[in-house]
């Protein structure tokens, strides 16, 4: 029932802004979903191939932001082929023949091709924020393109994708009337830029809050960029090399002092560790700091730095910080709340690593840790009790040991018990990545502590079918299951097949799924996608049922199976 | 001599029984780690009775050490719990990263033996797997005695196939304990015990992370092929000296501060010379004394670049030294003549 003139009900809507939400107001009634479709200017799709661009448009005519993500997950890590999917042109093709007003496009793990890019940079007048994660396809020119042709540009924030750098001049090409900029991160490109260029867009871009320079900007043009725009707010610093004695070097001094807005730092990508001092200033200030391009920065001058940085509360590092150092952060960063260990010599000797030891300090000294990615050598089921006990506010747990199947060093254990404790003890845990030796016990606890979990990852783990049943049948808002490598057959895949349809997409490569058991997925769900990766020539076109699975991905989705998929992906 | 010279300070290894650790044992876990959950009957019941593939819980006879010729199967194991029946056993040159309940027999004919003699390796990695099965059985009351069987889906599944067999046998990440579970293709029994396996995807870091983090090693280490990311070792060499030392160039900024570090290094061989050269016999020699030594009067700092020339330190920028330096040598002033007054000028200059 309704008694508010449609206006007052989108006013109120207006303060409605997660995406869960939103949702949720569309789903009470004819006229709520109608006054909030035409009011939605944010969509978050988690899965571009759920649901088609023209279904999008019609839905949502006001769009303004859009995020898409394109990939599984696992494409990260190789294990998905390069020309799987997640093309981002016919997105944006729809889009610009609609007549929707796209102003910011988030992407994260699809193919961009320059010329997505350069249609994106002309069909949209007020086109403002181009933000894209791990995705590949492009090169200079497409950024070329949006630098040219978006005249109200405010953001172009690269993060780790595959540019093809032809070390063109696309940062000359942002036009002299182009003042508009507020981030500019190009931190992942791997070529030369036009430095003159560079410093003249910083100059005129007197709303520039966020700047992330690449490898090849070097230390003297930092020091000038600094002292134009000293109201930066996050820095990501190039190369950082140069003589402590040196004039540059005292002028750098100068120019950092005087940014006393900087409160997310990253970035290193070379570093003369020996140089940190002029850094320490702005240290005081820092919220976010990321070391983890830097495996130049070590020792006990990694440990000064972070023996500044007080007000610290997300941390990425890597791993050559050592227990010791983390013992260093426990003492000092009292309002930590997200870590990141990475590894700074994955196949190596595991000379320069962390152990449980590490992570047990900084549980114990920084209470308010929420989110963990910790890379280590090797953990203890009592470590992670410790850990349970001692941070029970875990949104995100993700623990990768080295060795995949590692049981408990001093018992010999697996690790059934150490994960379990977090997940009893975390209650609001949303994403768990597991490793180590662990049985079908872990899933066990697993289905039955972690009742807010939405992702689990899982390698080289159980015994049986029963752990991935314990999960299914336990985890109630599960929506991403990812799994390499464990003993899951076609008897845990087919126990539920309803339950995919509450999810965003299951992973499973290396399992023991077979053809048939996929068939038979795809045959009673037809909501589903299920796709069956093969690039074992062994496989060839051999029907049998009988035949293990490589990789499947199966998806929810409302627009059927997609049309642009590769000859070695099977759709059934 | 100094640490700081032998590069990064390792604070990674596993001290298993380091005090921090201690702290934490201390609280009883051991025990209440069973019932931490107070479910060990609810999971005795549950779990440990779950029979696996073949019908029992534990094969004892699978955790059995036995020695045998090296490539001579251990016939009772092999095929008992082969859980992969699968034709794909040819794939398998690549043993399976999980110790396989079977030992580790599910690979290919050709290559796994387990309980035999072999490299040095496959050894490690069978003992290991062993004792994990001996752990399980030690523990009396633990419900979750399920062997750890991980299927026996092998790992090797992982790897990457298109590059054809034998291929992909770099060995495993060994942890600091030691601990391996790697395999090595017959072919490579030779190899170092130290290579390690590689499976498709693991560790789990994004490659655009990887490839980076390649990069800047490789920037670091091209000259001198060292261990660790940001470090550059070089050998330095002294006249008259009886052996060498290494210094990494990347702890230090300036020439300044690489000179006195090698000045502190080698002040053991020079405090000889200086007795024998007269320098009225004061058994303790002060720093200005021996700075004098080594770059007034005495020696001279060359350096050898990447085209195998002998150059003089201190010329160029120091990055571009970094970056051609192959090796140092502390070289008698007599013998670098030509290039001497000047340069100790410059080094006095230095100073």
């Amino acid at each position: 029932m309704n008694y508010f003139p449609d206006e007052v009900l989108e006013h109120v809507f207006d303060f409605i802004t997660s995406h869960k939400d939103r949702n949720s107001v569309s789903l009470v009634c004819k006229s709520w979903y109608k006054i909030e479709r035409y009011s939605r200017q944010r969509v978050f799709i988690g899965n571009c191939y759920s649901i088609s661009p023209e279904r999008l448009i019609a839905r949502f005519p006001g769009l303004k932001s859009l995020t898409l993500k394109g990939k599984p997950h696992f494409a990260d890590f190789n294990l998905v082929p390069h020309d799987w999917g997640g093309f981002v042109y016919p997105w944006i093709k729809a889009l610009a023949k609609s007549r929707i007003g796209l102003e910011e496009l988030r992407l994260k793990r699809m193919v961009v091709s320059d010329e997505s890019l350069e249609l994106l940079s002309k069909s949209f007048v007020n086109f403002k924020s181009l933000v894209l994660v791990s995705c590949e396809g492009f090169t200079t020119d497409g950024l070329a393109a949006i630098a040219a042709n978006c005249r109200f540009i405010r953001e172009l924030d690269l993060q780790e994708n595959e540019v093809d750098d032809h070390r063109g001049h696309w940062l000359s090409c942002f036009p002299e009337s182009c003042t508009s900029l507020i981030s500019l991160n190009f931190a992942c490109l791997r070529g030369e830029v036009n430095l003159g260029a560079l410093e003249r867009l910083v100059s005129r871009s007197p709303n520039l809050k966020s700047l992330r320079l690449n490898r090849a900007v070097p230390l003297d043009t930092l020091q000038k960029l600094l002292m134009l725009a000293p109201q930066l707010v996050d820095l990501g610093i190039g190369s950082y090399v140069h003589d402590p004695f040196s004039e540059a070097y005292n002028k750098l001094k100068i120019a950092i002092q005087r940014c006393k807005s900087i409160r997310s730092l990253s970035g290193f990508l070379e570093v003369a560790p020996h140089c940190m001092s002029a850094i320490y200033p702005i240290c005081g200030n820092l919220t976010f700091l990321n070391l983890s391009y830097a495996p130049g920065l070590h020792g006990n001058k990694l440990m000064k730095l972070i023996q500044h940085c007080r007000k610290l509360q997300r941390l990425w590092i890597l791993d050559c910080i050592g227990d010791k150092g983390l013992g260093v952060v426990a003492l000092t960063c009292k309002e930590l709340q997200e870590l990141r260990v990475f590894p700074s010599d994955p196949f190596g000797a595991g000379n320069a690593a962390v152990t449980e030891e590490g992570l047990v300090l900084v549980s114990a000294g920084c209470p308010k840790l929420n989110s963990l990615l910790y890379f280590c050598q090797q953990m203890t089921n009592a470590a992670l009790i410790t850990v349970a006990k001692n941070c029970p506010n875990f949104i995100r747990f993700r623990l990768c040991i080295l060795d995949p199947i590692k049981p408990d060093p001093v018992t010999n254990q697996p690790l059934d018990e150490g994960f379990g404790a977090i997940v009893q003890s975390c209650k609001g845990l949303k994403r768990l990545s597991l490793s180590g030796l662990l049985t079908d016990q872990v899933f066990l606890y697993i289905g039955m502590y972690a009742e807010q979990l939405k992702m689990l990852s899982i390698a080289f783990a159980a015994n049986s079918d029963k752990g991935m049943l314990y999960v299914l049948n336990g985890c109630k808002k599960l929506r991403k299951l990812e799994i390499r490598d464990c003993p899951f057959g076609d008897a845990a895949l087919l126990e539920d097949v309803g339950k995919y349809e509450t999810m965003r997409s299951l992973w499973m490569s290396s399992c023991e799924v077979t053809l048939g058991g996929c068939k038979s997925v795809a045959e009673k769900m037809p909501s589903l996608n299920v796709e069956i990766i093969n690039e074992s020539e062994q496989m060839e076109f051999n029907l049998d049922d009988k035949q293990k699975v490589d990789k499947l991905y199966l998806y929810r989705t409302l627009v059927g199976h997609r049309k642009d998929a590769p000859e070695y992906v099977w759709i059934l | 001599m100094s640490p700081p010279l032998l590069g990064v300070e390792e604070e990674g290894q596993s001290r298993v029984s380091s005090p921090s650790v201690e702290c934490i044992s201390q609280n009883g876990l051991g025990i209440r780690e069973w019932n931490y959950l107070g479910l060990s009957d609810f999971c005795s019941v549950d779990s440990s009775c779950v029979p696996d593939d073949n019908g029992n819980n534990l094969n004892l006879k699978a955790t059995e050490l036995r020695l045998g010729l090296p490539g001579s199967q251990s016939p009772e194991r092999e095929t008992e719990h082969c859980f992969l029946n699968s034709g794909k056993l040819d794939e398998k040159t690549l043993f399976p990263l999980l110790p396989s309940k079977d030992g580790i027999c599910s690979s290919s004919q050709k290559s796994v033996v387990t309980g035999n003699k072999r490299g040095f390796s496959e050894v490690k990695g069978t003992i290991y797997t062993e004792k994990k099965w001996m752990g399980h059985g030690a523990v009396p009351d633990s419900q979750s005695l399920q062997p750890v069987s991980h299927g026996k889906y092998s790992v090797a599944q992982a790897y990457v196939k298109k590059d054809g067999p034998a291929n992909v046998v770099q060995e495993q990440p060994c942890t600091s304990n030691g601990t391996k579970v790697n395999r090595t293709d017959i072919s490579n029994n030779s190899s170092a015990p130290t290579a390690k396996a590689q499976v498709v995807g693991w560790p789990p870091i994004r490659s655009f992370r990887t490839k980076t983090l390649t990069t800047s090693s490789k920037n670091n280490d091209e000259v001198d092929g060292n261990p660790g990311p940001g470090t550059l070792f070089v050998k330095v060499s002294m006249d008259g000296a009886p052996y060498l030392r290494k210094v990494d160039l990347r702890m230090y900024s300036t020439y300044q501060e690489l000179s006195s570090a090698l000045e502190k290094m080698f002040s053991c061989f020079t405090l000889g010379q200086c007795g024998a050269h007269g320098t009225p016999g004061k058994e303790i020699l002060s720093e200005s004394k021996l700075k004098d030594l080594l770059h007034g009067l005495e020696y001279v700092l060359t350096y050898e670049d990447k085209d195998g020339d002998w150059m003089l330190v201190g010329d160029v920028p120091w990055e571009m030294f970094i970056e051609t330096c192959r090796r140092l040598k502390i070289m008698k002033s007599a013998d670098a003549i030509g290039l001497a007054p000047k340069a100790m000028d410059k080094s006095k200059k230095d100073c």
